[in-house]
């Protein structure tokens, strides 16, 4: 996956505080209105993933359903098949535009919030997401190949279902926490809150939140990236330079 | 705690990572092996991405070779000629390998190689050891007096061409077959992500015939600029190579290493070197039966490919 430069960073930072500035004012006089306690999430040297609350409030009645979706890639899931006795990875289904973190939840569980139609044109649940492929199997098979991708991804902890609930404080005011964890990829956010009343909505509002390396941990990431040469000699010298420090001292002991 | 890892991109407990690369420091301090064939899948296992903990690995192993080389230097147990003809195998074959790894990884088949390497050769290597100590655990039992050995044998390795004399250990052989030799450990540990020395040790002494010692200080020796040559290569090529993983393993490492070092100094050699045959024996049927055994899921998610 492409890394993000640091121009491209800048520039999604400029793009959600502009976003920050501007959809307060678009959201006026709707019917719902959303927003995050920070769009910026800093993975530091200590980081063990993040929470981020997420609050608003509503004008009427209505559900709240809400869809996290990260940065997308290029996914290849393959079809173990045995082969003179052992398992290998035989036929494969690449699919694009994956999001490699998904999640969604809402003030009841989304499924009894919005229709079929509905969820199908926000991409309300795994069931929904739209992944294409040029794949030319049969539709069947496909179906199999992406079930199984959806499947690895909850084991990696990055498709989550029901993250948590969505809670109103009285009739107007919500608040709900997103959660990532310690493994959440890098790269710009979308997350898609949809107010649902009688099986239409209502209103809908998009936020976006920027997850990126901060501090020493992001300059060692830039710096492998951008002097892998230098990067690799500093990796050896330090290597070296600890197996002789270690043999001197431990001589003398 | 927690340690946010750059490269790998994920947070691990930082004593979990200690505790792995002091317990590998151990087992290489016991044995006197880089035990590299054991990190690499527990890495794998806990969650570091393959790609990652194979480069890191590679870094990793400069640092344990460099201690154990600078010791054996002093004792003068090095074969520097020796050393220099399987380094020049070993640059070529390691090169070469990077190559074939990240060929492998487009074509998604890396971790059957992975695999399928492993159970071949830590099998054969490791039924070998088995026996040999076996053996010598009951010529022991039977007599006290070892029988008088030859030197080496002679075979068909010395009608090879290229002849060259290694002083140091005692040898006039053709350079061809040190060079063969690094160059196939060289291609193994590029996409194994080990230093070899598990195959690199037994080629030395039945193939080479070099004694014990002198190949053991000889194959570390050569160890360091191999492993050093995939570290720049791998960061270069992947940018695989996580230096923060790699400095607490190795921090691990060094605590372990004269631990294990003190009790092999205690355990007798047969006994030792039986148990150490027993566990590479004991991981390559583990990865025989992952691969023979039906899969939970039969569909796997490939890691992308950069």
């Amino acid at each position: 996956m492409a890394r993000p430069t640091k121009l491209e960073r800048s520039i999604a930072i400029a793009a959600i505080a502009a976003t920050m500035l501007v959809a307060p004012i678009a959201a006026r006089g709707q019917a719902l209105i959303a927003d995050l306690s920070n769009h910026l999430v800093a993975i530091t040297t200590g980081f063990t993933g993040a929470q981020i609350l997420l609050f608003g409030a509503v004008e009427g009645a209505g559900d709240v359903v809400v869809t996290v979706r990260g940065p997308v890639r290029d996914e290849t899931v393959r079809r173990k098949v045995r082969v003179g006795g052992i398992w290998v990875n035989g036929p494969e289904v690449v699919f694009q535009g994956v999001p490699e973190y998904y999640a969604v939840f809402g003030s009841k569980p989304p499924q009894d919030i919005v229709t079929p139609e509905l969820a199908d044109i926000h991409q309300i649940g795994t069931d929904n997401l739209v992944l294409r492929t040029t794949s030319t199997r049969e539709p069947e098979q496909i179906d199999e190949f992406r079930d199984a991708l959806i499947r690895a991804k909850e084991r990696q902890g990055l498709y989550i279902h029901d993250a948590g609930r969505l809670t109103f404080l009285g009739a107007r005011l919500f608040r709900a926490n997103l959660v990532f964890p310690g493994n959440v990829p890098t790269g710009p956010y979308t997350i898609e809150v949809l107010l649902v009343r009688d099986g239409a909505v209502v209103s809908a509002q998009t936020t976006p939140l920027y997850i990126s390396q901060a501090g020493i941990s992001a300059d060692v990431h830039e710096f492998a990236h951008r002097q892998a040469f230098f990067y690799g000699l500093i990796c050896i010298v330090l290597a070296v330079g600890t197996g002789w420090i270690a043999g001197a001292v431990f001589r003398r002991v | 705690m927690q340690l946010y890892l750059p490269i790998a991109e994920m947070s691990v407990n930082i004593f979990l990572l200690l505790l792995l690369g002091g317990g590998i420091g151990f087992l290489s301090g016991l044995f006197g092996v880089g035990g590299g064939f054991l990190l690499t899948p527990m890495l794998i296992f806990v969650g570091v991405p393959p790609a990652v903990a194979v480069a890191t690995q590679a870094n990793q192993v400069i640092a344990a070779s460099v201690t154990g080389a600078i010791s054996h230097w002093r004792r003068g147990n090095v074969d520097i000629r020796m050393g220099m003809a399987l380094l020049a195998g070993g640059f070529f074959g390691s090169t070469a390998g990077v190559g074939l790894y990240t060929l492998l990884r487009a074509l998604g088949q890396l971790d059957l190689v992975i695999s399928l390497s492993y159970v071949f050769f830590l099998g054969t290597v490791g039924a070998l050891m088995l026996q040999e100590s076996v053996r010598a655990i009951l010529r022991k039992l039977r007599t006290d007096t070892s029988p008088r050995r030859k030197l080496h044998v002679h075979t068909w390795v010395h009608g090879l061409p290229l002849k060259m004399r290694f002083r140091t250990s005692k040898l006039y052989i053709s350079a061809v077959l040190p060079f063969a030799i690094g160059a196939g450990v060289g291609v193994l540990s590029a996409i194994l992500g080990t230093g070899g020395g598990f195959l690199m040790l037994p080629a030395m002494i039945y193939l080479l015939g070099m004694p014990t010692v002198l190949a053991v200080g000889t194959s570390l020796f050569q160890i360091v600029f191999v492993a050093a040559n995939l570290t720049l290569l791998q960061a270069i090529h992947n940018q695989t190579v996580d230096i923060l993983l790699a400095l607490v393993l190795i921090v691990g490492g060094v605590i372990g290493a004269p631990l294990g070092s003190r009790l092999a100094g205690r355990l007798p050699g047969e006994q030792l070197r039986a148990l150490l045959a027993c566990i590479v024996f004991a991981v390559s049927v583990k990865l025989l039966i992952d691969l023979v055994h039906a899969p939970a899921d039969t569909y796997v998610l490939l890691p992308p490919v950069d």
